[in-house]
């Protein structure tokens, strides 16, 4: 993998993050628990797709070959997508959102620190601007974990299965690739290895804050990276993608 | 400044936020620069939230209002750096929302506090009161968060510092 290869995938990989997740917490519009929650996690959503825009677009013109976010978005095949196994997991309970936004969130925190330093000035920007927004998401799934963990003994068992049957799909949102580690050489990319610890050290803070358990090992779920992924990936994408694989190009 | 520049910067001061039509795109600071090539106009815009949907909007009536004014060949840019804050709303714009009723950002440091657990004050737009608490960190469109005012009982707007 050359270094132009390397930085579209990396682009590919945190698009793909944002766009499966944010389409998940679309998924939640006009079902939310309560109206405010409806409406803050169609606006998390709305945050993570113009995330996904901008890496998408940058990525595109990387690539040069006249592809554009839309096709990105809407015509490659499941194996192609690179988004971590946690994003596309179902919504489940309010619960189990909850726990996929906490472990996500942390880690794009994270990551968008880092690369707000990126030698790449388009990765830097991008990552300054979703930063912003992060700061926010983060507050969200931090209070809400808390609230609903050092809450009733109803919440607290739902919140504790939440983090439990969603703990095997942490170690893959870390996953990296040769490519990777050329643009880390280079000041690019941020090299994921470096944020786990201080991912499990938020992670603990925030579920000791909520009297939850942390888990500890046990099998842990990978692939993304690779393009395998799990069967739901491809229920997204059924949906997302069924316009413009039924009329292609079609615009209004 | 360039006296054409300096026109075409006072042509867009017309052009209202689609969902805040008190302050225009200029006001908002969506409008980063002004530039001539030629013939061209190349104005750069950056979001105010990377999905704000209104973005499309204030984009197309940019170049609506241009054309109007007898623009023809016009370029939209857009840039991500420095990253759209706050900050650059101006005292006079800030009055201009507490007027229509959406309390004014702080600067950006108050928000920072709130991040860390340390109390922040937002006024009622209303009354002006300071006994006020949050009801959600989201509210109507991705740039604001809904408040209430815990004196006169008003549920309010509240624009985030970010």
């Amino acid at each position: 993998m050359n270094k132009q290869e390397a930085l579209i995938d990396y682009c590919l990989r945190l698009g793909d993050n944002s766009l499966v997740l944010g389409h998940r917490l679309s998924e939640w519009c006009g079902h939310g628990p309560i109206l405010e929650e409806d409406l803050a996690l169609a606006n998390i959503a709305l945050d993570l797709l113009g995330q996904t825009r901008n890496l998408f677009t940058y990525a595109a013109a990387v690539e040069g070959k006249g592809r554009t976010e839309d096709d990105l978005a809407y015509t490659r095949n499941n194996y192609e997508f690179r988004n971590a196994l946690l994003t596309e997991q179902a919504n489940g309970d309010f619960a189990v959102t909850i726990a996929r936004q906490l472990f996500y969130t942390s880690y794009a925190w994270l990551l968008f620190t880092e690369l707000q330093k990126s030698k790449d000035e388009t990765i830097a920007g991008i990552a300054a601007k979703a930063l912003k927004e992060t700061s926010y998401h983060l507050r969200h799934c931090n209070e809400w974990t808390i609230r609903l963990g050092d809450g009733t003994e109803e919440s607290h068992r739902r919140m504790q299965d939440a983090v439990d049957s969603l703990w095997m799909y942490t170690d893959d949102i870390f996953a990296q690739t040769e490519g990777d580690a050329l643009l880390i050489k280079e000041g690019i990319a941020a090299d994921a290895a470096t944020l786990k610890p201080k991912w499990d050290a938020m992670i603990k803070e925030t579920l000791t804050k909520a009297t939850l358990k942390m888990p500890e090992g046990g099998f842990m779920m990978k692939g993304s990276r690779e393009g395998k992924h799990t069967e739901h990936l491809t229920y997204i994408l059924g949906e997302l993608q069924f316009l413009q694989r039924t009329y292609p190009g079609m615009e209004w | 400044m360039n006296p054409e520049i300096e026109k075409i910067w006072n042509v867009l001061q017309e052009v209202p936020d689609p969902e805040i039509p008190v302050i225009s795109v200029v006001e908002l600071g969506v409008v980063r620069a002004i530039e001539k090539s030629g013939e061209k106009i190349i104005v750069s815009v950056t979001p105010t939230y990377t999905g704000c949907p209104a973005m499309k909007m204030m984009e197309d009536d940019i170049v609506s209002k241009l054309k109007e004014k007898g623009y023809t060949d016009i370029q939209l840019r857009t840039v991500l750096s420095p990253a759209w804050t706050t900050d650059w709303l101006s005292d006079a714009t800030k009055e201009k929302l507490r007027r229509y009723g959406i309390a004014p950002p702080e600067k950006s440091t108050a928000d920072k506090n709130a991040l860390l657990g340390k109390p922040r004050e937002v006024k009622c737009p209303r009354c002006g009161s300071a006994h006020t608490s949050m009801i959600s960190q989201f509210g109507s469109t991705a740039c604001k968060a809904l408040w209430k005012c815990d004196d006169c009982q008003e549920p309010f707007d509240y624009f985030k510092c970010i």
